[in-house]
């Protein structure tokens, strides 16, 4: 089993080592096989140990192993060392299964690009970053795979870097989630400070036994965490670099953007869920900024034009349904939708990546239309999607795992009506603008012809995750019907379980309640967008629609705020003193350049001249010495 | 015979030293320049001979041979290189030939 783990994050590193070395020579075919099959042996391994694992429950919650020491300093030390508990297993077997999927498709939808083996390294980096974040056993190997899915994020943003908009939406990534980061790895050192090691598990134990509830260590260090966690999924009020990031390529809009590393933030909070019990402040926090980043990202989408940009404000959201549910303590309810998320997400991506291809490389949704009979499959698998994303009653996943959260987001202890109405209002908005997406792009005239037929390589994949979406919802079934926990049950081995008011024989109500908004959203998208169109003709051209489309205006608010201030003053202070003496240094040595450069004329005998000068006065100086 | 004391065998190679050095700064044509390199070279030998003869040792006399063989081999170089100058440029002229060096 160690082997097996072991391999598991070390196997798409060693193929991005190869495409890396040996990119140039290798052929397309041979890189798509060493990229797409380093991924899907891992999937193989993770099937394999998860087996194992779940055959070893409840006696043994974990398989570790440790590689090597990394650092050590003093009583500082980390190993390279992995642990595989039910909570991983999760991570890794939608990363590598669903990141199995999404190479399968790229090898089509890159197929023409002159960066081939280069996208492939990349994502191969990046799966391997994602795995050792999620199989690290201390939180410092931990921090060195958030910040590699972070680097692999900034590449693949940019990966078409020819187009400077590219570059500077890979460089505000980057750069905006480097801020939850600092906090994150501060809160790193006071943890280490405070109990002496990096291990999780110890942290985990050393926290609940020395720190007390609500202790203002505790508060911060959960604070701080959360800070991180906020940069990596693009949570309020860090989230605006996510919509940005949509210049990648759309493969990597479905992997990093979509399914695994904005979920990392998810990841993070499950993993120390001892210290943000430790918080209750804190966790508090975490579900109001999850009710209104869902809602916030909710009207943005319905607002944009960009069909990708619409998912991005959605994955926003869908995740802020993850916090909603993390600050409520549902933390298998969070990770759920997660899985379930990185299902219906992943294909809404790649099927918009299909459509805007052969519409060449059309992203307004306004000028698509009538997609529906000139590329069936994709419709039915988008269909498919967004029917999981707005949570369509009883025959969609979604349905399930956002249901699961609703419910908990009143049932729960610390969950009330505000929260559940936060996520109700959400819900129906969710439904709204993904059905918005179905009517405008696949129904009505056919305004962009489809240049050619998308390969098998590409519906596949997007076949296979439209199953997905579907079935994946039916091993966990709330109590009302069906009561099958097997996801939950599986979890819960790691994650603490979710104490209930006593509400339980409510469930239906609510239940009915988010049934019916999740299909009158849909009826109301119906009517809106495809049936009578004039209803919202004023609200169009509205002002509020138009703030909606800006994302709520968060970036000329940080523009203002953030920005302008640092430049201005960068501005007014560039010729301090500092700056005057660096420049003086400059130019001395342009001046001694000028003077010096005289002698170098290119008259042979001038330099012989000097030559018996020089000779003479060394002589002569020897002599008289 | 004749002994002349050895400072002004000294002196000779001197002179002969700064002959040649007068003419590789004096002179124009690098055809004339390789042979006042020449004379430097020749003077440096002359010096060795001198030593060797002064305190009877043999082995000034085969540094001698070794100068003179590193002078074939420079000349030959250095004619080579002329001719292909001359070649190129049409001149021997060292300040017409004056490439080698910052445009500004």
């Amino acid at each position: 089993m160690e082997t097996i783990l072991a391999l598991i994050p070390a196997l798409p590193l060693f193929s991005f080592l190869i495409l890396v070395i040996f990119g140039g020579k290798l052929s397309r075919k041979s890189a798509s096989w060493i990229g797409a099959g380093s991924v899907g042996i891992a999937a193989l391994l993770t099937v394999v140990i998860g087996i194992n694992l779940i055959h070893s429950l409840p006696g043994i919650k974990s398989y570790s192993v440790v590689l090597w020491q990394w650092i050590h300093a003093g009583n500082l030390s980390a190993n390279i060392a992995f642990s595989f508990d039910s909570l991983s297993l999760v991570f890794c077997f939608v990363i590598t299964f669903v990141g199995l999927l999404i190479h399968i498709y790229s090898i089509g939808f890159m197929a023409k690009d002159e960066g081939f083996t280069r996208f492939f390294a990349y994502m191969n980096l990046f799966v391997s970053s994602m795995l050792i974040l999620v199989l690290a056993d201390n939180i410092l190997l931990m921090y060195l795979g958030w910040e590699g899915v972070g680097l692999c994020s900034y590449l693949l943003i940019g990966f078409w870097y020819k187009e400077p908009v590219n570059g500077t939406a890979a460089r505000k990534a980057f750069i905006i989630t480097r801020i939850g980061d600092t906090a994150m790895i501060i809160g790193i050192f006071i943890l280490f400070v405070s109990f002496g090691t990096f291990n999780i598990q110890d942290l985990m134990h050393l926290a609940s036994a020395k720190w007390a509830v609500g202790s203002s260590l505790a508060v911060i260090t959960a604070a701080l965490l959360l800070g991180g966690a906020l940069g990596k999924s693009a949570q309020l009020p860090l989230q605006t670099w996510l919509p940005d990031a949509m210049a990648g390529p759309s493969p990597v809009s479905a992997l990093i953007h979509a399914a695994t590393m904005v979920t990392a933030g998810v990841y993070l909070i499950a993993r120390t869920n001892v210290l943000f019990s430790l918080a209750p402040i804190v966790q508090t926090i975490i579900a109001i900024i999850g009710a209104l980043t869902l809602l916030i990202a909710g009207f943005s989408a319905l607002a944009q034009h960009d069909l990708k940009r619409i998912l991005a404000y959605s994955t926003i959201s869908q995740i802020g349904y993850m916090f909603l549910a993390l600050g409520v303590g549902a933390y298998s309810g969070a990770i759920f939708h997660f899985m379930i998320h990185a299902f219906f997400k992943a294909l809404l991506f790649l099927a918009a990546g299909v459509v805007i291809q052969v519409l060449n490389e059309e992203h307004d949704i306004f000028k698509m239309g009538g997609l529906r009979k000139r590329m069936p499959v994709v419709f039915l698998t988008f269909l498919i999607g967004s029917a999981s994303l707005s949570a369509l009653p009883l025959v969609t996943a979604g349905f399930y795992s956002k249901d699961a959260i609703l419910w908990f987001a009143f049932s729960s202890n610390s969950g009330g009506m505000i929260l559940w109405l936060a996520g109700i209002v959400g819900a129906f908005l969710t439904a709204l603008y993904s059905f918005r997406m179905i009517f405008i792009t696949f129904y009505g005239e056919v305004k962009t012809e489809p240049a050619f037929n998308a390969g098998k390589l590409m519906t596949i994949p997007l076949i296979i995750l439209a199953v997905l979406s579907v079935i994946g919802g039916f091993i966990e079934l709330p109590g009302s019907m069906g009561n099958v926990h097997l996801f939950s049950g599986l979890v819960n081995n790691t994650l603490p379980e979710l104490v209930l008011k006593n509400v339980e024989h409510l469930e239906w109500i609510f239940q009915l309640v988010s049934s019916g908004i999740a299909l009158s959203g849909i009826y109301l998208a119906y009517l809106f967008y495809y049936k009578k169109p004039e209803f919202i003709e004023t609200f169009n051209h509205s002002r509020l629609n138009h703030f909606f489309e800006k994302g709520f205006e968060f970036d000329n608010l940080y523009n203002v705020v953030f920005v302008k201030p640092v430049v201005w003053f960068a501005e007014i202070d560039k010729k301090d003193i500092f700056d005057q003496l660096n420049i003086s240094i400059a130019n001395l040595s342009l001046l001694g350049n000028r003077f010096l450069s005289v002698a170098q004329n290119g008259k042979l005998r001038w330099y012989l001249l000097s030559f018996a000068i020089g000779i003479a006065l060394i002589l002569t100086l020897m002599i008289n010495r | 015979m004749l002994t002349v004391p050895v400072e002004t065998q000294i002196l000779f190679a001197g002179i002969l030293f700064f002959l040649g050095l007068t003419g590789l700064l004096v002179r124009r044509n690098l055809v004339f320049m390789l042979m006042s390199i020449e004379i430097m070279f020749n003077s440096a030998g002359l010096v060795f001979i001198i030593a060797a003869k002064h305190w009877n040792q043999p082995d000034g006399q085969v540094m001698f041979i070794f100068i003179l063989a590193v002078t074939a081999v420079e000349v030959a170089i250095g004619l080579a290189l002329i001719l292909q100058v001359y070649h190129h440029f049409k001149t021997l002229d060292v300040d017409a030939i004056n490439k080698l060096k910052d445009d500004n």
